[in-house]
């Protein structure tokens, strides 16, 4: 009795059901693009919207303060960076001098933390967690820690080297010109060795330790194996990063906003440096917009170069 | 003889450096700590303390309600789990596109994602600044959740798209033979294993937006606005700084920081190491 009922009905049904995966076949090639819409929206509009609006009023007079004065501009900003000012030089040369430190440095500190932290010791999930704790520390507060650090009357710093007879009265580090420069690099460097003990530590986890045990055979000490197995396991890892950490660092002023300004005397004064300078105090925005497409052109050939000279990802 | 020479190896290749590298690390937060708990007169006093002799709580408060610290907190704290929020809803869903679809355009979408890496963030001060001054925003906490959402998407949505993939795929058609529709298989199979890259996730934007620095200070103009690096960064420039309040003020804005970190630096090897190393 029931029995033809529900035949009609599974064939209804499966009448529906083509129906439905027709309409599931082209619904299902729209949710990607629905899935990806927003984030493609945003970045679109924030990231690369401002981006191309640099390049814009790159070649525009826009002066907040002048505006009678805004309109095309030519290559006029262009050239009034090369050839009347006479922050653009010192404040690259202080930048090439600035990245170089940092990304030696940190790599160096980098690598020897990973390498510690790879052995096999009590408590080293701890261990690891306070190590890289610098990582998650924003830099104005690492700016506040250090600033009270080398301050001439409370710091702890002059009180250290007075103890052990290193200098016999309080420096003011961060106002001489002579230490300003070094004293922020340390500061920027406790901030920085993480990140390269984050990701040459993962790489080095990555190592077969056949490879070592190989070498073992063969007679190498340590400092051999090192040199002949896991430097060149590790050099994708190190080519990336240190790119990476090079654009990042160029870019990074946290830190020399905070703990000298640029000063004393400029000498702290990178050039992105004076680019955030001349945003945040000043008014000429055509201006610093060149010297933004400048920096962003010597990033880009910069990375081009370094890719290509030391043969990423091939052996 | 041997195993002391092993001893002594190990001390001076392992636990020495490894002490060292330690207090290179932790001795700056230590001093924040203390002079945050000393009375502004011992700050200045010679010979300097190393453990505060007289430990007070009275920075903390001065700085948390006279300067405004309890204000700045909550500037980032909005900010902070606002855009937390937005980023995990726009990465998961183009992290699931990437991960399970395949479609035209994919390519291009992920090389426009490789590509954002390579901006420079101080590139875009200036931009931003005229783009929300058109809008009318500036000093409003929605320009700083737009922007920073839109600077965090890109990573957030490769870290998502691997947790994702991690998920097999079998799982999740298994729960729809089972009669699950894919909203349900969703909600009750890739969610729950999805769960620990969602919160890790969230943990990293989270403290990029507590820490950042040079947007919200070119974005914000009011003091009342200011999130907690601005406000810092405001007290570290005055004439006249008060270091105890300034030490106390670190503190409170290290303290959320430290523990979500502590939480997510398991991911931290795995997820981010794995991102560089491609």
């Amino acid at each position: 009795m029931s029995y033809p009922q529900s035949a009609t009905d599974t064939v209804v049904k499966s009448k529906k059901a083509v129906n439905k995966n027709k309409k599931k076949i082209k619904s299902e090639k729209v949710i990607p693009y629905l899935f990806i819409l927003p984030s493609f929206l945003i970045i679109l509009g924030f990231l690369f919207y401002p981006i191309a609006t640099v390049f814009y009023y790159s070649v525009q007079h826009y002066d907040v303060s002048a505006p009678y004065y805004n309109g095309f501009a030519g290559l006029e900003n262009f050239v009034n960076i090369f050839t009347q000012d006479k922050m653009f030089v010192p404040s690259l040369i202080n930048s090439v001098k600035w990245v170089v430190a940092e990304v030696g440095l940190q790599l160096t500190f980098g690598m020897i933390l990973a390498l510690l932290l790879n052995q096999t010791f009590k408590f080293r999930g701890f261990v690891r967690a306070v190590a890289f704790i610098p990582w998650a520390i924003s830099g104005v507060l690492a700016s506040v820690m250090w600033s009270m650090m080398f301050n001439e009357h409370m710091g702890v710093i002059n009180d250290m080297l007075m103890k052990v007879g290193l200098i016999d009265e309080p420096m003011a580090f961060l106002a001489s010109t002579s230490t300003a420069f070094g004293a922020v690099v340390i500061a920027e460097l406790w901030r920085g060795i993480p990140f390269f003990a984050i990701t040459l530590l993962a790489a080095l986890q990555s190592i077969p330790n056949e490879l070592y045990e190989a070498a073992n055979v063969d007679g190498a000490n340590r400092w051999k194996s090192f040199i002949y197995v896991t430097l060149p396991q590790l050099k994708n890892t190190i080519v990336l990063t240190t790119l990476l950490r090079v654009v990042w660092e160029f870019n990074n002023v946290d830190l020399i906003f905070n703990l000298t300004g640029g000063g004393p005397a400029h000498s702290t004064t990178t050039l992105t440096m004076y680019i955030a300078d001349l945003a945040v105090h000043g008014s000429n925005f055509g201006y610093g917009s060149a010297l933004t497409v400048i920096s962003f052109g010597i990033l880009l050939i910069f990375a081009v170069l370094y890719l290509k000279l030391s043969r990423y990802e091939k052996e | 003889m041997f195993t002391k020479n092993k001893k002594m190896d190990r001390i001076l290749t392992l636990y020495l450096p490894l002490f060292m590298m330690l207090s290179f690390t932790l001795f700056p937060i230590y001093w924040t700590i203390n002079t945050a708990l000393k009375p502004e007169g011992d700050i200045v006093k010679r010979p300097l303390q190393y453990l505060p002799a007289n430990p007070t709580v009275e920075n903390f408060v001065y700085s948390w309600t006279n300067i405004g610290f309890a204000t700045f907190f909550k500037n980032s704290l909005i900010v902070g789990i606002s855009t937390v929020i937005v980023v995990l809803i726009c990465s998961t869903l183009s992290g699931y596109a990437l991960a399970r679809y395949q479609f035209k355009g994919k390519r291009s979408f992920l090389l426009m994602l490789l590509c954002t890496q390579f901006i420079p963030r101080s590139m875009m001060i200036i931009p931003l600044f005229i783009i929300f001054k058109n809008l009318g925003l500036i000093s409003s906490p929605l320009a700083l959740i737009i922007t920073y959402t839109a600077i965090e998407i890109p990573f957030t949505t490769i870290l998502m798209s691997g947790f994702i993939s991690n998920v097999p795929k079998e799982l999740e058609e298994a729960a729809m033979i089972d009669g699950c529709t894919k909203l349900q298989s969703l909600r009750h199979v890739v969610f729950p294993l999805l769960l620990p890259g969602i919160v890790a996730t969230g943990v990293f934007t989270f403290i990029y937006t507590w820490n950042e620095f040079l947007i919200a200070l070119m974005l914000t103009n009011q003091q009342s606005k200011f999130t907690l690096p601005v406000g810092l960064s405001s007290m570290l420039g005055e004439f006249n700084v008060n270091y105890g309040a300034l030490a106390a003020g670190s503190v409170i804005a290290l303290i959320p920081a430290v523990i979500l970190f502590a939480y997510a630096q398991k991911h931290l090897v795995n997820g981010m190491g794995g991102a560089v190393k491609g």
